[in-house]
């Protein structure tokens, strides 16, 4: 096996077309164990479209990806299973069953895989997550339609850390979030990294969680990932795309803000 | 494979130790909780020893983070953790510390106060279906008073998905329940050797009652519907609100539009639920009783009063507006959630066959107390 056992994920010539549309061409990635993980790109990379291959949810039409040295679609329904319970998943606009309270959400995967826990455990276990996820404990008994969008997002979160999983893949996290409250979310997001264990798979367009948060960050462009490096080797990286992503007047602005706050902030984090 | 996990409480000099040892993980919290919990030493535990741990996940952080909530311990309280265990465990610690006491259990007695919540739903539909009838009737005259804002576009085309779609169905469904009946009819009136009868009981019952029931159920349960689903999902992408503010009414655009389709459609779809019922009956007395289509035709001549049509037809428009206004009523009460859509869909449908019903039978005893 090639994998090294520090690459929770791999992917090698992946290959996603729809019609004659080729999104991806031969995209190679790796995600290493307890990293946060950035992937930006234009509108139309297929950003998401890598996500769902990872997690199985679209079968590529070529290519390999392994996720914990396995590929999964060459495994059968119960080992695939098992490893898909390492995934949480935050999906765009949260995917929050809008039948369902916050609370039964989140007890949803915990009904599922752990029936042997009783009402009250599941309430602990559940209160826990939505807890962990910066939510109060009120949000708990509210429905998805009672919630703000940040709320919302929170609560999604809750549910994808049900089963406490190895990788944590989150779709767009911030957008749609104010700046104060997309920052708190940043730091949330390094908190559970940190307290959890996590692996972040983190797709975003927002240039202040790529500064603040990201270990490595991986451009998609031109159907591949054209580099995936920590952010100074991705700045100076030459390409008409990225010059305009770093260097447009939002890219100099996150990175002042960065570069002003980046002292007391390690000091917050690194231990 | 990983160890089960299990702990016990030593007694020290400098207090109570628990030494946990196996995984501290989600499949083991079922037995760990109540074990943990209930153990009699658990209130005078002092120190915690992670030493022999193999696997702490979140579910195992609550438990330990929940032994030193409950005894008031830190984290120093905390022996051989990993950097990992420790960080794991206060994050778990600083959630439980902000919850508050946690929400009241369910109890019998609840059932009143739902009972009393249905009520209040109740009333208060009723009073905002009132309020919309209301609405409803202060815009459609001036409308109507001004053939430029009628929107004939809409009109027609809710004419065809409304009317010229539900032909077929309604024609069928007509001309199988005028079938049964006069198959009954005749079965009964056999016994009399007044087989003949079936003929006046399937055209009265048709034009007076069965043509415009029909049209009208069958209406309540497909255009009801599918006007709480339009509106409903366009209220809930806030395009409602969008036509609000761009200083659109959405009454008159898309309540008006539709009623004004169902009173053009619904009368017309009753002419030909009646024809279809009659025609059906025709059919049967041709072919399983002895009377020919040329008997039925002229015995039907004989018999027919123009005051049944009347009775029939008249009802159409009002069950049109109930429809109608049932229908774009609950698009407007759907919510922000897709769930919302489809509760509101069924909840109209009820509604509106219920009214039709209901309303049918009124008439039924008004027409009967005046004789017609």
């Amino acid at each position: 096996m090639s994998t090294t056992p520090d690459t929770l994920i791999q992917v090698r010539g992946l290959v996603n077309q729809f019609g004659t549309q080729r999104v991806h061409d031969g995209l190679d990635l790796d995600v290493r164990r307890g990293e946060i993980l950035g992937v930006v790109g234009g509108s139309g990379t297929g950003k998401s479209v890598l996500m769902r291959s990872i997690v199985g949810l679209r079968p590529p039409d070529g290519g390999s990806v392994k996720v914990f040295g396995q590929q999964l679609d060459a495994l059968d329904d119960r080992a695939r299973r098992a490893i898909e319970r390492r995934f949480g998943v935050l999906f765009q606009d949260g995917a929050l069953f809008s039948s369902l309270t916050v609370g039964e959400n989140v007890e949803v995967p915990l009904r599922e895989y752990h029936p042997e826990l009783d009402a009250r455990q599941r309430d602990l276990i559940a209160d826990l997550k939505v807890g962990l996820a910066g939510l109060p404990e009120s949000a708990g008994d509210k429905f998805p339609s009672q919630l703000s969008g940040g709320m919302r997002k929170r609560a999604a979160l809750a549910r994808s850390l049900a089963l406490d999983p190895d990788i944590l893949f989150l779709d767009e996290p911030t957008a749609g979030l104010d700046p104060i409250g997309a920052a708190a979310f940043d730091r949330l997001i390094r908190t559970l990294r940190d307290a959890l264990g996590l692996t972040v798979f983190l797709i975003t367009h927002d240039l202040d969680t790529l500064y603040s948060i990201c270990d490595r960050v991986a451009v998609l462009a031109e159907r591949k990932v054209l580099v995936c490096a920590p952010l100074p080797e991705v700045e100076a990286f030459d390409h008409p795309w990225i010059r305009d992503y770093f260097h447009g007047p939002r890219g100099r602005a996150a990175q002042a803000a960065t570069a002003s706050q980046a002292v007391p902030d390690r000091q917050g984090t690194d231990r | 494979m990983d160890q089960a996990p299990a702990f016990q409480i030593e007694t020290t000099p400098s207090g109570d130790i628990a030494r946990l040892r196996g995984a501290w993980t989600l499949p083991g919290f079922a037995r760990l909780q109540p074990a943990l919990d209930g153990h009699r030493q658990i209130a005078t535990v002092r120190r915690i020893d992670l030493g022999d741990i193999e696997r702490l996940d979140s579910a195992g952080a609550l438990l330990v983070a929940r032994v030193l909530k409950r005894n008031g311990l830190d984290l120093d309280a905390l022996e051989k953790a990993s950097d990992e265990q420790r960080a794991l465990i206060a994050a778990t610690r600083a959630t439980l510390d902000q919850q508050v006491a946690h929400a009241r259990p369910k109890h019998w007695t609840d059932l009143f106060e739902r009972a009393g919540h249905a009520t209040a739903v109740l009333v208060d539909q009723v009073r905002r279906m009132l309020g919309f009838i209301g609405l409803v009737a202060v815009r459609f005259p001036s409308v109507m008073v001004q053939p430029a804002r009628w929107r004939l576009t809409s009109i027609v085309s809710h004419v065809e998905q409304t009317g010229v779609d539900a032909l077929p169905i309604v024609a069928l469904l007509s001309f199988m329940v005028g079938a049964v009946i006069t198959f009954l009819g005749a079965t009964v009136l056999q016994e009399f050797g007044a087989s003949v009868f079936a003929v006046e009981l399937v055209s009265f019952s048709f034009l007076r009652e069965f043509g415009v029931l029909l049209t009208a159920i069958l209406l309540a349960g497909r255009t009801a519907s599918a006007f709480t689903a339009q509106i409903g999902a366009m209220k809930a992408r806030e395009e409602i609100d969008a036509l609000r503010t761009l200083g659109m009414d959405p009454v008159d655009i898309l309540v008006l539009p539709r009623l004004l389709a169902l009173l053009v459609v619904l009368p017309l779809l009753t002419c030909v639920a009646m024809a279809a019922g009659i025609i059906g009956g025709l059919v049967i007395c041709a072919t399983s009783l002895d009377i020919s289509s040329a008997m039925f035709l002229a015995r039907l001549q004989d018999t027919f009063e123009f005051r049944h049509f009347l009775v029939g037809v008249i009802k159409a428009p009002v069950f049109a507006l109930v429809i109608g206004i049932v229908g774009c009523l609950q698009g407007f009460e759907v919510g922000g959630s897709a769930e919302s859509v489809g509760r509101h869909t069924t909840t109209s449908v009820v509604q509106a066959i219920f009214l039709v019903i209901m309303l049918d039978a009124v008439f039924a005893l008004v027409f009967q107390t005046l004789g017609i």
